[in-house]
């Protein structure tokens, strides 16, 4: 299986994104400043799956996934490309439709922000979030909802009792767990996470990661999310994305890519993660994160890679078919990994 | 339940701080300045004839015992606490032989009615617009009265009350300029009374108005445009949550906050703007009884006077502080 | 520094117009120098006579130019306070910066002070040290009062920002390094407040302004020192408004109503320079 090729399928797809670039523009006292934070990303995202974004701290994915759940404010804009939904059979384009996007917020795809552990209003009741995102969106009675609501709760693990309290009262794990109660119960479609895990311990982690899971499983939904730790990844991904620098540089079925990295980036995302029994000096990555505001010719890893060639320098590589996946790489495949 | 007790008991502490150290720099400025008010005011006495020496020494030595400044500095000190404590800071030099309390105590309602109505007024007024400012950015109206109501703000509460003062007691005379309320009617709860209040209450209600709008607007659109912002009020807007509810229950809410701190804070500025007002409207208050103290040289009423405004401040602080927590869970449940 | 303040000449017009505005109140303030006659002379000129070609803005009643008064009064009456906002800087920075260097108890110590401080009406405690000086009171007197006065709401924001500078990597090595604790403040943080002091100073040098005006104008400063307020004050003593002498009233105002005006620009828009998150927004716009 490891050795076929295979087109990615397009059949069942939920989420289409196609030559995205969203660009933070700037313009203080007559200068002007121009972040590429998303360049150039396509990608397909099926039904039921769950799709992980990885890279490094400011690589673009917070970006990317803002961008994709229609979240963007200035200075952050979008240059080119578009983002479509299907949501059974009925296409939504997030940049060209946003009376119909408005509409399928929380009803058919919730958005879960970076830092969701202070999304809830500090001075309000943890039940008038529910009320008022999700209220008019449910076709309940006001005591229907309310049981409703509870319920949903209790299957995620939390007394009903938290809708009674004040954020403040709360655990930072109780208030992730609430976020993804509020991002889910209405079942929606398609569910987008920023790092929705990163602030919490690890053994809240862990939870956290399982209920994800286990809703996915129960609602049948699709889930996008992000996060630099790769042992999220490998806990949780159908199938993972690695950016670098605003651009998608590999991409695959996420066993495929943490056995066999294509690009030298992600064998050595892959490298540096810690292994039982294992106690070899690991490399730093030389060099340091590129300027997006001024990024490198060419490939945009050259730079820090050690696999370089002039051409990478001047060229940059398109993302292409390779194996189960994808790599935008000048030098694919050649990478040892231990 | 505990983080409350100790607010409260933190906000009891301060509030006993201010008058303890506000009383005690009344003192020490009486007591340290180079003139002394015994003198004084005997100059003052002897200016309108009787100067048999005999007679002024008796004179100084009953202002003295009066205004409690025989023995050492401790003892004056210790005898000053007693007489705030009593509420007796001796009889009114100018207005002889009423004690300055009572004065003090007609007055006080007066400056009271006034600040409380036009500090209600503005900082509602203030807010609102500042929130408005701060939320709906690019509209125009909200823009244009933002701008008249920050250019306002630096101009001291003389000049404006003086332009108002002209405007509509000379220029175009529909108001009075000065008085309480008319003086030949009887006070009391009549149709007619209440009308007079009113009327003579405009003049300086609006100038503490004007001078006051626009710091709450600045303070107000700043904050909004902060808190708008923020995580919770960003993730409403993407969950389709309506703007009013947005404006209403996620940002002017969470923004009143630091500005219920903002009023306790400024009561101490805003009492200064009262005292000139008041003076320059000929109004009843304590800030004109101080001002005409000053005039007269009536040292028992000006000690009395500040003193007793010291206190009021800090009872008017810790009365905010006590209300804070009504609006901020936070500091309520935790 | 040049740069920046031909940018925001450029780009910013509140500051444009606050910059020409303060300038040419300053131009006419600094013109008093060349005055004909010395500003304290009283009934050297004929009194009450409407502004006209030869006294531009009228004479008083006590024989005096207007035009020449009001720029000694602007001139005087600046200088007030500049120098209870210089004085009061000083408390400010030091009690601020100590307090967020030092933390704890001090930090602790020194606020609870400060919110003490705020919560006492100034005009009232002014008034009393006015009252019992009488005639010991110099202008620098009042002005160092007034600046005793006039610290602490500008020494919490001071103290915020060093207390985010107490934690940074470059205070360790420095303590590290064997600074002493006013080396490090002045040599390390200062440059990082320094622009919190410049706007404050913004605000205070108002305040002051104004507070200035206030007493003078009720006479409670030295009436023979032509100021803003000492002007108007000798206006209501010869009743000007009744006997229809308005240009002595009005062109005070006037005068006073531009400064504040001119200073307030300055002081908003120097502070969205300096803010970093009204920065950002800025860059959206
Ligand atoms: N509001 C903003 N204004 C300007 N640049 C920004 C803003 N937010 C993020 N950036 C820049 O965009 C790039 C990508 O940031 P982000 O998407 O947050 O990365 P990540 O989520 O991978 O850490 C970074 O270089 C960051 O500095
Ligand atoms: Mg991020």
């Amino acid at each position: 299986m490891l050795d076929t090729l295979q087109a990615p399928t397009t059949t069942s797809s939920m989420l289409r994104v196609e030559g995205l670039k969203a660009y933070y523009q700037m313009n203080y006292f007559g200068v002007r400043r121009e972040v590429r934070a998303v360049d150039d990303v396509s990608l397909t995202i099926n039904r039921n799956e769950i799709y992980g974004i990885a890279g490094e701290s400011s690589s673009g994915k917070s970006s990317l996934i803002k961008t994709i759940a229609g979240a963007i404010t200035p200075p952050l804009r979008v240059v080119e490309g578009s983002v479509k939904f299907d949501f059974a059979g009925r296409e939504l384009d997030v940049y060209a439709d946003p009376q119909a996007m408005k509409a399928a917020r929380w009803q058919n795809l919730s958005y879960i922000m970076q830092g969701s552990m202070n999304v809830l209003n500090p001075v309000r009741r943890v039940k008038h979030a529910f009320h008022d995102f999700a209220f008019k969106h449910m076709g309940l009675s006001p005591s229907a909802f309310r049981a409703r609501v509870e319920k949903h709760l209790q299957r995620i693990g939390l007394d009903p009792h938290v809708l009674e309290s004040f954020p403040h009262q709360l655990s930072g794990g109780m208030r992730q767990r609430l976020t993804i109660a509020l991002a889910t119960v209405c079942e929606p479609d398609f569910i987008i996470a920023d790092e929705p895990t990163t602030a919490l311990d690890v053994l809240v982690q862990q939870d956290v990661l399982a209920l994800i899971k286990d809703i996915q499983q129960r609602m049948g939904a699709s889930i996008i999310f992000v996060t630099h730790d790769m042992t999220v990844h490998a806990a949780i991904a159908d199938r993972i994305g690695i950016v670098y620098a605003g651009r998608l540089v590999e991409e695959g079925p996420t066993l495929d890519v943490f056995r066999r990295p294509q690009h030298p980036y992600t064998a050595h995302l892959i490298s540096s993660l810690p292994r039982i029994g294992d106690n070899k000096k690991r490399s730093a990555l030389p060099g340091k994160p590129p300027n997006l505001a001024d990024p490198p010719s060419g490939c945009r890893f050259h730079p820090r890679c050690p696999l370089a060639v002039d051409k990478c320098t001047n060229e940059n590589p398109p993302l292409e078919a390779r194996l189960t996946g994808r790599v935008a790489c000048w030098r694919a495949g050649e990478v040892q990994t231990a | 339940m505990d983080g409350f007790a100790k607010y409260l008991g933190r906000r009891l502490f301060q509030f006993f701080l201010v008058i303890f150290l506000g009383v005690s720099l009344a003192f020490l400025i009486t007591n340290l300045s180079p003139v002394d008010p015994v003198e004084q005011s005997v100059a003052l006495m002897t200016n309108f004839g009787a100067t048999d020496p005999r007679s002024v020494e008796l004179m100084r030595q009953a202002l003295q015992e009066l205004y409690g400044l025989q023995g050492s500095m401790l003892d004056q000190y210790l005898a000053f606490w007693g007489r705030v404590i009593r509420g007796d800071f001796g009889p009114s030099l100018s207005a002889f032989p009423t004690p300055v309390m009572s004065l003090i105590m007609s007055a006080l309602p007066w400056t009271i009615g006034l600040l409380t109505l036009s500090l209600v007024i503005t900082w509602t007024l203030g807010n609102l617009l500042g929130a408005l400012a701060g939320y709906y950015r690019s509209n125009l109206l909200l823009k244009l009265s933002g701008a008249a109501v920050m250019a306002l703000h630096p101009v001291p509460a003389y000049i404006i009350g003086l332009c108002l003062l002209l405007a509509f007691g000379f220029i175009w005379p529909i108001l009075p300029i000065s008085g309480g309320a008319q003086m030949n009617l009887q006070p009391g709860l009549t149709l007619d009374y209440l009308r007079s209040l009113i009327v003579h209450g405009t003049l300086p209600a609006l100038t503490l108005v004007l001078v006051g709008l626009g710091s709450w607007f600045i303070s107000m659109r700043s904050l909004v445009s902060n808190i708008v912002t923020d995580d919770h009020v960003v993730y409403a807007e993407l969950g389709g949550v309506s703007s009013n509810k947005i404006f209403s229950q996620y940002v002017a809410r969470n923004a009143l906050l630091p500005q219920l701190t903002g009023l306790a804070l400024s009561l101490g500025n805003v009492f200064g703007g009262a005292v000139i007002t008041e003076f320059l409207f000929n109004y009843p208050g304590v800030g004109r009884l101080m001002i005409q103290g000053i005039y007269r040289g009536d040292y028992a009423l000006v000690l009395g006077v500040t003193t007793i405004s010291i206190i009021a401040v800090a009872v008017a602080v810790f009365i905010i502080d006590l209300i804070y927590p009504l609006i901020d869970p936070r500091v309520r449940l935790s | 520094m040049f740069k920046i303040l031909r940018d925001m000449l450029r780009y910013n017009i509140e500051f444009a117009i606050g910059f020409v505005l303060t300038l040419s109140i300053f131009l006419f303030a600094l013109a008093h120098f060349w005055a004909p006659l010395p500003d304290t002379a009283i009934y050297l000129l004929p009194p009450d006579m409407p502004p006209s070609a030869q006294y531009w803005f009228g004479t008083t009643s006590r024989g005096q130019d207007v035009l020449w008064q009001m720029s000694s009064a602007i001139w005087n009456t600046m200088l007030f306070g500049l120098t209870v906002t210089v004085l009061s800087r000083l408390l400010a920075v030091a009690v601020g910066m100590l307090s967020g260097y030092l933390g704890g108890r001090w930090d602790q110590a020194l606020m609870t002070l400060n919110d003490t401080m705020i919560a006492l009406p100034n005009i009232p405690i002014l008034l009393l040290v006015y009252f019992v000086m009488r005639d010991s009171m110099s202008w620098p007197v009042l002005a160092a009062t007034a600046a005793l006065l006039g610290w602490n709401y500008d020494a919490r924001l001071i103290r915020s920002v060093t207390l985010s500078l107490r934690n940074r990597e470059f205070t360790r090595h420095a303590v590290f390094a064997g600074m002493s604790v006013p080396q490090i403040l002045v040599r390390q943080h200062l440059p990082y407040v320094m622009p919190v002091i410049f706007f404050t100073a913004m605000n205070n040098l108002i305040w002051a302004i104004g507070l200035e005006v206030t007493l003078s104008v009720l006479g409670f400063s030295d009436i023979n020192r032509p100021t803003i307020g000492g002007m108007i004050y000798w206006a209501n003593q010869h009743q000007a408004i009744i006997a229809g002498i308005w240009w002595w009233i009005a062109f005070p105002i006037i005068a006073v109503v531009l400064l504040f005006l001119g200073l307030f620009l300055l002081a908003i828009s120097v502070n969205e320079y300096i803010d970093p998150r009204s920065r950002l927004s800025r860059m959206g716009a």
